[in-house]
């Protein structure tokens, strides 16, 4: 019970959205939650209000039992006796001190030794130990990032908390910093937040996912659990299974159900409890491309399919299909090879029937 | 040139600009962070200086300091004797005067300090004076110095407030600016000459001081 940051809070705006998060983050042992949400949907508010540097207009902010906001009471601790690292998405680094003061910058209240062992620590687990004499003018995106995350660490903060921490970066730097971070996080052992609209960070860095969306989080799980099964369409649509289709309910056939999809008809599980209308999501890695005219598999839904463009994803390729509905396929770089695919080539798009996700429109 | 009235000008722009900088800071500081909608009449009163004459300033600055006022009365309690026609009063006035070339600037280049750095500064456990002295000033400080320097510039020049406040009263009152009123009047266009030059100097070298400073901030 006391080894959870525990938030339920609203953040209202003059003339504009209202943000309210509920979300029960747990503490040990040092897990990465990921707070998944597409831009707009007040990642970055939750992350201020619990680094306090903003006040939630109600709700409150309770750190293994310790109350740090509560809009009811008034009670408030303030961002400097909270004792959280924070990341900025800019790294906000201070442009006029060197990396060792900017390192250095958390540790003032230690004794000599102390601060100079702990800023050896953080620069040495970010391997940025030889940039100590550099201003962060003269160092790199990727090098800023560590240094601000070093600057972050040093203190030995009780929660991390990191606003998009690999989205100010070129797509290399960010591929090579993925993994890093993932180690620096684990090796660090405080747990972390991270907020992020980006798949492949969440799916990277979490060992736990919450959605945030549309003002609420509306999911929490494991980071699998999340993307594979999404419990609505806000969430499928924000995770990105890929293929979010509007389905309407054609007719049910022994625990399965035939959907109407622009102008194809999927077979899916029923899911129970469905409208007529809903969201069809299929996961591109779960589509099977064939030339046309094949034998028989097992696959009941063999879609007519035409290829409308393709790009390349490192040792995969995103296939977008026009089969009635645009359906996308993430296949290997042989296997689209071997089918010769190319925009306007036909070919058959095989979905399993279970694969095919049903998910009640609201 | 007028050797005594120099030393009071000199005085009077230091004083003043050391007086301005203590009230424009923390104005600074607080016109920059504050989301109080009442701030716009702050800005308009810091900036009256720069549209109202002088002399009209300065004419209700020798109203208040008179004998016939609560605040003139009171400063005669307490100093002994009024404050117009004095140096001290000169101050007064001149810090009035100058209180928009040094607010200003120095509102402007904490206003430009990114807001994150100093939310991380306090999130790193840094006091917000900390935050501000670590941070927040080093980092304005192109803009403190404009300010500072607009401030004792412009002080030394100022003339009618100068006039109205504190007279002619050599080693007291007299400044630089009033020396050249006084030398045109008696038809000395030599002093004049001299005097103006040497401001006209100050002035440019001042300014192009300022400029530089300001192509040379750590940021850019």
């Amino acid at each position: 019970m006391t080894s959870t940051l525990d938030l339920d809070l609203e953040r209202r705006y003059r003339g504009g959205p209202v943000v309210r998060a509920r979300l029960e983050v747990p503490l040990d042992p040092a897990p990465v939650t990921v707070l998944f949400g597409p831009s707009g949907s007040g990642k970055t508010t939750v992350l201020r209000c619990l680094a306090g540097l903003e006040r939630p207009d109600a709700g409150h902010v309770r750190f293994r039992g310790e109350i740090w906001s509560d809009a009811a009471s008034g009670a408030f601790v303030s961002p400097q006796r909270r004792g959280v690292g924070l990341l900025f998405q800019e790294y906000a680094l201070f442009p006029h001190l060197t990396v060792a003061a900017n390192v250095a910058f958390g540790l003032a209240a230690l004794p000599a030794a102390e601060r100079e062992a702990r800023q050896r620590w953080a620069t040495d687990l970010l391997r940025v130990a030889e940039l100590a004499g550099r201003r962060p003018g003269q160092l790199s995106g990727g090098q800023r990032q560590k240094v601000a995350l070093a600057r972050a660490l040093a203190p030995r903060p009780r929660l991390l908390l990191l606003d998009e921490p690999l989205s100010a970066l070129d797509a290399p730097t960010r591929e090579e910093l993925r993994g890093e971070l993932r180690h620096v996080l684990s090796q660090a052992g405080i747990p972390s937040l991270v907020i992020t609209h980006d798949r492949a960070e969440a799916l990277a860095l979490g060992d736990r996912l919450a959605v945030l969306a549309e003002g609420a989080v509306r999911q929490v799980g494991s980071v699998p659990e999340v993307f594979s099964s999404p419990v609505d369409a806000v969430v499928a649509r924000v995770v990105g299974t890929e293929n979010v289709a509007p389905a309407r309910l054609a007719s049910r056939d022994g625990g399965l159900a035939w959907v109407e999809v622009g102008g194809a008809r999927l077979l899916a599980v029923d899911p129970g409890h469905l409208d007529d209308e809903a969201y069809a999501c299929v996961r591109a890695e779960d589509v099977v491309l064939e030339p046309r005219a094949t034998e028989a598999t097992s696959a009941r839904n063999r879609l007519a399919a035409t290829v409308t463009s393709l790009v390349p994803e490192g040792p995969l390729v995103r296939v977008v299909l026009d089969c009635g509905f645009r359906l996308v396929a993430l296949v290997t770089r042989q296997s689209a090879e071997q089918l010769a695919l190319a925009p306007g080539r036909e070919v058959v798009a095989l979905v399993k029937a279970s694969s095919v996700r049903l998910v009640p429109r609201r | 040139m007028d050797l005594v009235a120099l030393r009071v000008s000199l005085a009077l722009a230091a004083l003043t600009t050391l007086v301005l900088l203590a009230i424009a800071l923390p104005l600074g500081a607080w016109l920059a962070a504050t989301r109080f909608r009442g701030r716009v009449l702050v800005e308009a009163a810091v900036a009256l200086p720069l549209v109202l004459p002088p002399t009209v300033l300065g004419f209700y600055l020798l109203v208040l300091m008179g004998p016939r006022n609560p605040v003139g009365r009171a400063w005669v309690a307490l100093a002994g004797r009024p404050l117009a026609f004095t140096f001290q009063g000169l101050v007064v006035a001149s810090v009035l005067c100058g209180l928009p070339f040094a607010v200003q600037p120095v509102a402007a280049s904490l206003a430009g300090v990114d807001r994150r750095l100093v939310e991380a500064a306090w999130s790193l456990g840094a006091s917000p004076l900390r935050a501000f002295l670590r941070v927040s000033l080093p980092l304005a400080a192109p803009g403190i110095v404009a300010g500072a320097v607009l401030a004792f510039a412009h002080t030394l020049g100022e003339f009618g407030v100068v006039l109205m406040v504190g007279g002619n009263i050599p080693g007291q009152t007299r400044t630089l600016s009033i020396a050249i009123f006084d030398a045109v009047e008696q038809l000395d266009y030599g002093a004049a000459t001299s005097t103006s030059i040497f401001l006209l100097a100050v002035s440019f070298t001042v300014l192009v001081v300022t400029y530089g400073l300001h192509r040379r901030s750590p940021l850019g």
